[in-house]
């Protein structure tokens, strides 16, 4: 592997979330290499959205210590950490401003951010995600959910951040939608060395676009384990295993014992 | 084996800007006691065919068929009334979201009472009990308690078995499922499919189920019917769905990612090849 895996990207040292009165994620230790893919897997009210959303500052309620790239990160709006790092949401229907036209969503992270060439950047970035520069004066509506969703990665990637957050960023889409999404994540994260923490229901994607995945049960992380351990089930808890097996396990090798 | 449903050449449309467009093109199907999958991609028309079964397509959509019958009822001849009576009690549907499909002001015990009462005169103590033991086959623990929640009050899975107690309780003799599980997790969205498969088994009925995750309908059912912009570009036995030859159903199976993923890249459709969206 061409980076180096001793730098930390994330990480997580015994991160609480709150919601209110109402704890949520409970004693999450997680350190995320840089240039690593890492998968937070589990069902829905597991928490596992929930740190994602506490590392990108919507969920300021939370104690422990959280740093990306070596700087910890506070409770207030952190304007560097935007360039650090930005999150994909899930559903790009709901995520695009419907009044704003692409040029306008893309542009916007720069000037708030006070980055010149504006034009020319967004153009490019709309290349590096496959969409043809015709599309750059539409407005949501006129975009299909795939071509909305490569939106949604292209203003995450505006500020070049190293460090990107995906929540289940495929669900909403179409098996064959979704391949191409996959694909594109993979291509950005292989050409900007980028890292990714991508929380997602579904197993076989983080055998294709991860390295490694924290399994989450109730708001405590149960298991870490290797994406390897998908291709036979190798795993110790027994709620990995149930919900492996809940996924339909591994159908290539059900002949085997 | 006798056909339960059969259909000949459905057409769907819908009124545009550009003329009226077709969105399911000359369908046939005959269904007997048996599980049927639909499969395609979203707007491929799967959804309006099983609309169509229950002449749901709404104005300005039309919908028409050469032949529509259902256990000898032609379904094309039907006045709204009668269509009615079939609904619900003879064929009944299972939506994707439970959220948006069960009323939010009604108590869930109600709600399922009122999809019996219907369809059938019984008693008030009768009714409590069918509504208890229809909640039980669902696997709800303490029906008593949750027959008086609100939908707000109960989760997603739950959500969804309250509606399959609802749609099975006046116990049709075809059940089409919508996306059941779409909206929901995978670890909830098995014991779901189990729940329909062991319940649509115990009752002799027919399923329709309508997704767009082939590995999942081939897991629940016997019969697949492959669509692609309003066509059944493929048909073939669950079993056989590996070896379907159809580009357009090959060009699906290999989208979908592994458990055992080592392909550097998924292949992609390239759509133009079916002039498609």
């Amino acid at each position: 592997m061409g980076w180096n895996m001793s730098v930390t990207a994330i990480s997580l040292q015994n991160l609480d979330v709150s919601y209110g009165t109402t704890k949520v994620v409970q004693g999450v230790n997680i350190e995320v290499a840089e240039g690593e893919s890492f998968a937070l897997v589990g069902e829905s009210g597991s928490g596992k959205s929930t740190i994602l959303r506490a590392i990108a500052g919507l969920a300021p309620d939370w104690t422990g210590a959280i740093s990306v790239l070596g700087a910890a990160r506070g409770h207030q709006v952190d304007r560097d950490f935007a360039t650090r790092c930005q999150m994909v949401f899930q559903d790009p229907y709901g995520s695009l401003h419907p009044r704003k036209t692409v040029d306008a969503v893309l542009s916007e992270p720069l000037l708030v951010h006070g980055f010149g060439n504006r034009s020319a950047r967004v153009a490019e970035m709309l290349a590096a995600v496959g969409l043809d520069q015709r599309f750059r004066f539409r407005f949501p509506h006129q975009l299909s959910g795939g071509q909305r969703q490569r939106v949604a990665i292209a203003r995450a990637l505006m500020l070049e951040p190293k460090v990107m957050l995906l929540d289940e960023p495929t669900s909403a889409l179409d098996v064959s939608v979704q391949a191409e999404i996959l694909n594109l994540l993979k291509k950005l994260r292989r050409q900007q060395g980028l890292t990714y923490l991508m929380v997602t229901h579904n197993l076989p994607v983080v055998s294709f676009m991860c390295d490694r995945m924290a399994i989450m049960q109730k708001g405590r992380v149960v298991e870490i384990a290797p994406a390897t351990a998908l291709h036979d089930g190798s795993f110790t808890d027994p709620y990995s295993q149930s919900l492996y097996a809940a996924s339909g396990g591994n159908p290539d090798r059900k002949d085997q014992p | 084996m006798t056909a339960l449903l059969e259909i000949e050449n459905l057409r769907v449309s819908f009124p545009t800007a550009s003329g009226r467009v077709e969105v399911v093109k000359g369908l046939s199907l005959s269904l007997g006691r048996e599980r049927l999958g639909i499969v395609g991609e979203s707007g491929s028309g799967k959804s309006m065919t099983g609309r169509a079964i229950l002449r749901l397509i709404r104005r300005p959509g039309r919908q028409q068929a050469d032949r529509m019958v259902f256990d000898g009822i032609d379904l094309q001849a039907r006045t709204e009334r009668g269509m009615r009576q079939l609904r619900g009690a003879r064929i009944s549907m299972i939506m994707q979201d439970p959220k948006f499909s069960l009323n939010p002001v009604m108590t869930v015990g109600d709600q399922i009472a009122e999809a019996l009462v219907t369809h059938e005169r019984l008693p008030r103590r009768d009714v409590r009990a069918r509504v208890i033991e229809m909640l039980h086959s669902v696997r709800i623990h303490d029906p008593e308690r949750v027959m008086d929640l609100y939908p707000h009050e109960v989760s997603g899975g739950m959500g969804q078995r309250i509606m399959i107690a609802m749609m099975l309780i006046p116990r049709p003799d075809l059940l089409i499922a919508d996306e059941p599980t779409s909206a929901l997790d995978v670890s909830v969205q098995a014991q779901v499919l189990d729940l329909i498969d062991e319940l649509v088994r115990e009752k002799g009925m027919a399923l329709i189920l309508i997704s767009h995750d082939l590995d999942l309908v081939a897991r629940y059912c016997d019969r697949i019917l492959v669509m692609h912009a309003g066509e059944v570009v493929g048909a073939c036995a669950a079993r056989d769905l590996h070896k379907a030859s159809h580009p357009y159903t090959r060009g699906l199976l290999a989208a979908v990612p592994r458990m055992e993923e080592t392909r550097e890249e998924l292949p992609v459709l390239d759509r133009s090849a079916w002039g498609g969206t």
